[in-house]
């Protein structure tokens, strides 16, 4: 029999017990709508943390040190000819180096310094780090209170949520107000031997600098949550961010200011003590640092912890998809149920298409092509209760993060490669339930068909 | 030896079953020969034989020995889907309980067959309407089987049978649920068909003296065995 003739008889055969058949579709629709939500979630999940890493720059970014700075942590001493070569120093020439390396978006140092500020002539100590202008994009200032910085070199802070609470009880009212930076300015010292500045950008000459305490004046912009990738790269996490550009020109002093000069007395060169080393994508991010630790620096990132997340994703998906998948296989119960009725139900209609020529295929066909179309017409159903379902949850959960003072977020996702997949499931699994009743009713003998009152 | 101008041919042809641990015979070694444009009624008691000879000419049902000869060819050694074809394209059925589907008009019972024989869409309609016209039926068009009186249906029922032109018309104790004139109607329209047509008609009956007006040849079965055969009074008249 033809196609169309075949789904003619199957779509009528189907109107016949209307009721019953769409209750076995709506079966399978629950199956599917369960599969759906479980992978839209589990898929919507997945999103969230990779938008939310890849903003916060931990997967994109790696961290550059001088080799020596990571010596004597339990790593593996080095071999003896390596050692005896000077290690690389992270100065300007590395700098300049590092973002001429191919997919590297951009090369910042850490500028992050401990020291005190002062609000309301109270004193607070706390880590103050420099933001780059990019890190505005990163997820972590979404949702804060204010903004972010004007510009590049505007003299503006924000501050940590924790911190802001020390200074005012009402944070809000802090955001226009102003507060002190106080901080040890690094000034050069005239050289014994040579006499006189050198010519490194931060005047620091070979002789060594001298240390002077220096105040600036910030504006409070905005309040945040957390610091961006808080507490990796630098000593603790920083309470008050201020523009990146600003904190560079206040030749503040670091961490590493003595041991450069301890190391290194001749050197008229600005050194970092890291500097961070972003890439246009994560996937780049391997490459990259390879080539960082060829160029003879040490380099991390955290890639290893990226692709523990895909893994960890990869189970969590495979369990939703089975969990899923449970209420899907009851359905197919169903519809094996509805089909076998409907063998007893037609006997005598099949014994008469037998005796009128029909194949036992003919026979078989119908019932799968009737199989079919509840899956399908179950998947279609099935998906759109999914995505119903899911954008519930979305909405539920967000209802009750906008009652905690939390931002929204997109917590269920159906992109159309589940659409498909679930549809193609749905189909097949009926298909496949629908192979029992229609061999069944394939192999009925026609002349006992005939019989049948 | 099998007569070459039979349609069907049954040579030593046998049908048992086992039910329970009772043994059968349901057709036992019947030799007949039913040439061509015959029209052939089978009589016999309850439980002779003639039903399930009837199937086996049909291909509904497969001998336990002997041979078949149907148009040519050996029902036996046809397979399934060559049996399928076999009914498809060379029988046509009507049974007493006429069979029609419920739920389909009068139209859509007619273009089933049609269907089966993958007929193109636009040749259905005109075979369709000129199967209603052979049994006189095109009032009754776009209704359904249960709106229509018992000798409508089985009219139905024969443009069905007839609607692929099939070259032999098998029919189960057609006037079995009519009455008396609808019964003597229906063979009347048979009669004429088979004229119009030309084609052979096997049909199984109690009805004696409906056999005796409207057949060519009688065949009479007991306990599964062809007692005799004799040439219709009809005929002979």
């Amino acid at each position: 029999m033809r196609a169309r003739d075949l789904t003619d008889l199957a779509l009528r055969n189907l109107r016949e017990a209307m009721l019953r058949n769409a209750l076995t579709t709506l079966g399978v629709a629950v199956g599917v709508a369960s599969l759906v939500a479980m992978l839209s979630l589990g898929v919507g999940l997945q999103q969230l943390a990779a938008k939310r890493l890849s903003q916060s720059g931990l997967f994109d970014t790696i961290f550059v040190t001088p080799k020596n700075n990571f010596r004597g942590m339990g790593r593996p001493a080095r071999d003896a000819a390596e050692s005896n070569k000077p290690p690389r120093v992270l100065d300007d020439d590395a700098r300049k180096e590092l973002a001429a390396l191919p997919n590297v978006m951009e090369v910042n140092p850490q500028v992050r310094f401990f020291t005190e500020v002062r609000f309301n002539n109270k004193p607070f100590a706390t880590v103050v780090a420099g933001m780059p202008d990019s890190s505005k994009n990163s997820g972590s200032f979404d949702g804060m209170q204010g903004n972010f910085f004007s510009s590049p070199t505007a003299d503006e802070a924000i501050l940590q949520i924790e911190f802001a609470k020390d200074l005012s009880e009402d944070t809000r009212s802090l955001i226009g107000q102003g507060l002190v930076l106080r901080y040890a300015e690094r000034q050069a010292l005239a050289s014994s031997g040579n006499g006189g500045a050198g010519g490194n950008e931060t005047g620091e000459d070979s002789g060594g600098f001298s240390v002077v305490p220096k105040e600036l004046r910030l504006k409070i912009v905005g309040i945040v949550e957390t610091e961006p990738a808080a507490g990796y790269g630098g000593y603790g996490n920083a309470r008050l961010l201020m523009p990146l550009q600003t904190a560079s020109t206040l030749r503040a002093a670091q961490v590493n200011d003595l041991r450069d000069i301890v190391r290194d007395a001749n050197a008229k060169k600005t050194t970092y003590a890291s500097l961070s080393v972003r890439a246009k994508s994560p996937a780049q991010v391997e490459t990259l640092e390879a080539a960082i630790k060829k160029m003879g620096f040490a380099a991390f990132s955290l890639l290893d912890a990226s692709k523990s997340l895909q893994t960890f994703f990869s189970v969590f998906d495979s369990l939703l998809l089975i969990f899923g998948s449970l209420a899907l296989a009851v359905a197919t119960l169903g519809i094996v149920n509805t089909l076998v009725m409907a063998i007893l139900e037609r006997r005598r209609e099949i014994g008469v298409l037998k005796a009128l020529g029909a194949a036992d295929s003919d026979v078989q066909q119908i019932f799968f092509v009737e199989a079919g179309v509840m899956g399908l017409c179950g998947g279609i159903l099935g998906v759109s209760l999914g995505w119903l379902l899911g954008r519930a949850i979305t909405f539920g959960t967000n209802v009750y993060l906008k009652r905690q003072n939390l931002n929204a977020i997109e917590l269920s996702s159906v992109p159309l490669w589940l659409v498909g997949a679930a549809l193609i499931f749905a189909i097949v699994v009926s298909l496949a339930a629908g192979m029992y009743p229609a061999s069944r009713a394939a192999k009925l003998n026609p002349v006992d068909a005939l019989r049948y009152e | 030896m099998p007569n070459s101008n039979a349609a069907i041919h049954l040579e030593h042809v046998s049908r048992h079953y086992t039910m329970g641990e009772t043994h059968v015979r349901a057709v036992d070694d019947v030799t007949l020969s039913v040439p061509g444009n015959e029209f052939l009624a089978l009589l016999g008691s309850s439980g002779s034989g003639k039903s399930t000879l009837l199937n086996l000419i049909a291909g509904l049902d497969r001998p336990s020995a002997g041979s078949i000869l149907a148009n040519g060819q050996d029902l036996a050694t046809l397979s399934s889907l060559e049996l399928a074809r076999y009914r498809r394209n060379t029988i046509g059925m009507i049974f007493q309980s006429f069979n029609l589907l419920p739920r389909m008009t009068l139209e859509e019972n007619i273009e089933l067959p049609l269907r089966l024989a993958e007929v193109e869409r636009t040749d259905r309609g005109p075979r369709v309407r000129e199967a209603l016209q052979r049994v006189r039926l095109t009032h009754r068009v776009g209704h359904r089987p249960t709106e229509l009186s018992g000798g409508e249906q089985q009219r139905v029922a024969i443009a069905r049978a007839l609607v692929n032109r099939p070259r032999i018309l098998l029919a189960d104790e057609p006037t079995g649920n009519l009455d008396s004139s609808t019964g003597e109607a229906i063979l009347s329209l048979l009669r004429e068909l088979q004229a119009q047509l030309g084609m052979t008609i096997v049909m199984v009956t109690h009805e004696r003296p409906l056999a005796e007006r409207f057949a060519d040849r009688l065949a009479t079965m007991g306990d599964g065995k062809l007692l005799a055969t004799s040439v219709a009074k009809g005929q002979v008249q």
